[in-house]
């Protein structure tokens, strides 16, 4: 315990001010695992130890480590039950009857719930409430549960899951979102009238005139895969009512306060009723927060129900199963360009398979939209993007959020353009790119921040020699067994939810008598370290050792709802809320501590664990015995609200975003020509991050986004037969392994934001959305042919989209 | 039947015997390290030390163990709380995010660790040899 902390104390002092623009980082450390030879490499990790550490300080490192992390399926309660959902094998069906009699009197059983037993509302969702947490009128996806099994046991349950009985009119399944686009297709949900889920679109200039204008024309179609978030843990929760009559939730979530709407809503309860507990979660992705929310509910009434403590732990087959995914996208892109390597016009219909229910598809398909012609510059732009109800599993948030699919289809578009222009595509990109200025395709001038485009495009491609081994690649030369290719791709993102939520959040700092802080954030853990990222903050900004700071994961009853952690939001958001906590704190400290110290409370440093005034200082934690002496509380709220952003829906116009990150990607690989084997050699990705708070944090943002998004590029698919999933499990749904990592270089760019209070943007997305472009780039330089499919199939495996 | 788990004997009998290992340690020795987050050994989150070997016991029953012994990630880090050096590598590496699966990694590179330096140590010999 104690060598841990003395590493904490370093790192205070490493945290305070002292940044570089560009800081580099290499990943020896993680190669030795992939490199059990290389003997002398892992020797010198260990001497490296003391180096490296300060800049990875985690307040949960100990006990995670050291497995003593309580996850929602740890926690124990006398008395618990265990709940198991009931699943039908229909994919569309209309409901006539569920039988629950059997199942009742098997063994252990407690109770059998089903959609007649809710005691409020059945019908959620964060947009259209369109989604039934237990199916009532019709099934209408294989995901769909239709009953709740509680017993004493978790098998007992299981076993008596077989015994209900459902009786069901089958319906004709819409499975392609195109055919349920179709004037006479069945609807989905009859009462909506309509398969649509949401259109969005951009108008801007003259598409016609810009075409005409055009010496070449590509036009070409793309099309993306259903992909599972694949987090380790699966879904889970245990509930309990508490004597007070208030029901309290733990589960695996990424949201507590739209996990309490939906607990709540299906309890027919206040808010106020409901207290969502934050507890560890065993990673989210943008995927812990529909259906995560769905198991709470669930859990919470059979908890209700049955006067006693429930726990529902999902089987990952059953999270596979019903759990939404990534969005598939089919996109028509058609670009117009001139002789000189300008692109005069973009065209694009982009369909977003949005399965059974909305979940969050408007949302996910305005992001695709306004990023639609990637980080270039368009004056004429026509995009339609509409969402469509299929009867597939539905689709919602991933990492990402609807810019890997159209990062996809851009960066191979702006090759292809270049290379029948006979131009570099780097030169090409050159001239298109997004400066200091430049006018988004939705209106937007980009002028209140650093728009590092270019300079993070040179960053990569200096550190991987682009111009140098860019000549070496075969194109699928037939005189070589193995072909070699280097692939880049870059795209610009809007940080935090834009104009497609509210951005919202508070934070509390409760200083104690003795100058030890509590702190509470509104933001979420989803493991990516915001809680350390926020303690941080606060040692920075307190001037204190941050071993002084305990971080209270906070509960839907103690702070103000402050949204989700999506969107790559929490550092922003979180940290904004946090600095206006400091400052009213500061301010009380100021009226009461100046007066000892000399100056005005403006002039007061707080460094070195003290306060100093002009004439003396007085130790941070004496200073706080004297707020307690004089009555006056340390004690910090504040909230932080996004800068305002503003969107037309009629023109498809608008300031999308308040700002704006910039990345770039490159990998090197080779391809087998026999067996068609690709192996990735080497990855280098520069983000801009505005400044990276805990920067060995952010080197893992790094590192996990260009992961996922390699998997999204190779391997990854969930594969649907007649609207039934056929990969359940990890053994056929493949997410890539050590084995399959390249070598990684993290280069973090830092360009102060103004826009933000901290600095600091965002991270945790960008890094997702730009491995499979690259990769495409890479394999098209590997073997000449171009892939507009994914997950990309190399050699024999190709099945499918290959040009 | 005796099992051994981070150094401690037990004596298991009546129904724990017919529990696979994962909910054994789980539920009767509120071992909650290792997780069971796939149920079939595909993903290792389970991984637990099997008579030094890293293995995956999701799979795994109780009543096939006889005399095993077994570290789960508890027993990595010593009695006073100092972390194992590999532990404290991840620590220092930044090696965690979640932390769902963290034990996993951690002893299955302790394992590959402990391969290593058995290797090493069965060589040195061999190299103090050409030296001289
Ligand atoms: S739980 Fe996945 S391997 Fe055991």
């Amino acid at each position: 315990m104690d060598s841990f902390y003395k590493f904490s104390a370093r790192f205070a002092e490493l945290s305070k001010p002292q940044r570089t623009q560009s800081r580099e980082i290499s990943i020896d450390a993680c190669g030795i695992i992939r490199d059990p030879l290389g003997c002398s490499k892992y020797f010198l990790f260990y001497s490296s130890v003391i180096v490296i550490s300060m800049k990875n300080w985690r307040n949960d490192a100990y006990a995670k480590v050291t497995g003593k992390t309580k996850f929602t399926d740890d926690l124990k309660f006398a008395n618990l039950l265990h709940a198991v959902p009931v699943y039908s094998d229909y994919v569309h069906a209309e409901i006539l009857s569920i039988n629950t009699a059997a199942a009742a009197q098997s063994d252990g059983v407690v109770r059998v719930i089903t959609a007649k037993d809710i005691p409020g509302s059945n019908r959620h969702g964060q947009i259209v409430r369109d989604l039934r947490i237990l199916a009532d009128d019709r099934i209408r996806y294989n995901g769909d549960v239709v009953a709740i099994i509680v017993a004493e046991t978790r098998d007992q349950a299981i076993r008596a899951t077989a015994l209900v009985k459902v009786d069901a009119r089958e319906l004709p399944s819409l499975l392609d979102p195109e055919k349920a686009l179709e004037p006479d297709a069945p609807l989905i949900h009859e009462d909506l009238g309509t398969n649509v889920i949401n259109t969005h679109k951009v108008r801007r200039g003259d598409v016609d005139a810009g075409f005409r204008d055009s010496d070449l024309i590509l036009e070409q179609k793309f099309e993306t895969q259903f992909v599972e978030h694949a987090y380790m843990e699966t879904e889970a929760s245990v509930c309990q009512q508490r004597p007070d009559g208030v029901m309290e939730v733990y589960g695996s979530m990424q949201h507590p306060f739209s996990t309490r709407r939906f607990v709540s809503r299906f309890l027919g309860v206040a808010l106020s009723e409901v207290e969502v507990l934050g507890t560890p979660l065993g990673g989210g992705f943008g995927g812990k927060d529909d259906t995560a929310a769905i198991v709470c509910a669930r859990t919470a009434l059979a908890s209700k129900l049955t006067g006693r403590p429930v726990k529902m732990m999902y089987k990952r087959i059953w999270s596979m199963r019903e759990s939404y995914k990534r969005h598939p996208y089919r996109v028509y892109y058609k670009m117009g360009v001139s002789k000189n390597g300008i692109i005069r016009a973009v065209q694009t219909k982009i369909i977003a398979d949005g399965g059974a229910y909305c979940s969050v598809t408007p949302w996910v398909t305005w992001r695709s939209t306004v990023q639609c012609c990637g980080p270039y510059v368009v004056d004429n732009v026509h995009c339609d993007t509409i969402g469509v109800y299929t009867n597939n599993v539905f689709t919602g948030a991933m990492r990402g959020f609807g810019s890997p699919q159209m990062n996809f289809v851009i960066e191979q578009m702006v090759e292809m353009a270049a290379e029948k222009l006979g131009m570099s595509p780097i030169e090409f990109r050159r001239r298109n790119m997004v400066r200091q200025g430049s006018v988004t395709i939705t209106g937007q001038k980009l002028d209140n921040h650093a728009v590092a485009m270019e300079q993070v495009l040179d960053a990569v491609m200096k550190e991987i020699r682009y111009d140098e081994k860019i000549g070496q690649s075969s194109y699928g030369a037939v005189d070589k067994d193995e072909w070699y290719g280097i692939g880049l791709a870059m795209s610009y993102r809007g940080v935090s939810l834009g104009a497609e939520g509210v951005d919202l959040c508070a934070a509390i700092i409760n200083v104690q008598a003795d100058g030890s802080v509590i702190l509470e954030v509104g933001v979420h853990e989803n493991g990516q370290g915001s809680e350390s990222a926020m303690m941080l903050l606060l040692a920075e900004e307190l001037g204190i050792d941050v071993e002084r700071i305990r971080y209270r994961r906070s509960s839907t009853s103690t702070i103000p709802d402050s949204g989700t952690t999506v969107a790559s939001r929490g550092t922003i958001m979180g940290g904004g809320a946090l600095k206006m906590a400091a400052r009213e704190l500061k301010a009380k400290i100021g009226a009461v501590i100046a007066p000892i110290v000399g100056g005005t409370p403006e002039q007061l440093r707080y460094e070195k664990n003290a306060i100093v005034g002009t004439s003396s200082s007085i130790a941070f934690d004496a200073a706080m015995a004297e707020m307690f002496n004089a009555k006056v509380f340390p004690h910090g709220f504040g909230i932080y609200q996004a800068p305002k952003v503003s969107w037309d829906d009629e023109h498809g116009r608008g300031d999308a975003y308040f700002t704006w990150v910039y990345g770039c990607q490159a990998i090197e690989l080779t391809v087998n020509r026999t067996t068609g084997k690709v192996k990735l050699l080497n990855a280098v990705a520069a983000h801009d991050v505005g400044k990276a708070i805990n920067p060995g944090m952010a080197e893992g943002q790094f590192f996990g986004g260009m992961a996922m998004g390699i998997g999204y590029a190779l391997h990854e698919e969930v594969i649907m037969k007649d609207g039934r999933i056929v990969n359940t499990n990890f053994n056929t749904y493949r997410i890539p392994r050590s084995m399959d990592m390249p070598e990684m270089k993290a280069i973090i760019v830092e360009n102060n934001d103004t826009t933000t209070p901290t600095g600091a943007k965002s991270l945790g997305e960008p890094t997702n959305e730009l491995m499979a472009p690259a990769i495409a780039n890479a394999l098209y330089h590997a073997t000449g042919e171009r892939r507009f499919v994914l997950p990309m199939r190399v050699g024999k495996k190709e099945a499918r989209g290959v040009e | 039947m005796k099992l051994k788990v981070n150094g401690r004997e037990y004596t298991v009998d009546g129904a724990a015997l017919e529990k696979r290992l994962i909910d054994y340690l789980r539920d009767d020795l509120d071992l909650t390290g290792a997780k069971n987050a796939c149920d079939i050994g595909a993903c290792g989150a389970c991984t637990v030390l099997l008579n030094n070997e890293p293995t995956k016991i999701c799979p795994r029953y109780v009543k096939e163990l006889e005399g095993a012994s077994i570290v789960t990630i508890e027993g990595l880090a010593s009695a006073d709380g100092t972390l194992h050096p590999l532990q404290q590598a991840f620590v220092d590496a930044g090696a965690i995010q979640c932390g769902f699966c963290t034990p996993g990694m951690v002893l299955t590179a302790h394992a590959l660790h402990q391969q290593i330096i058995n290797a090493i140590e069965a060589a040195a010999p061999f190299y103090q040899h050409k030296k001289e």
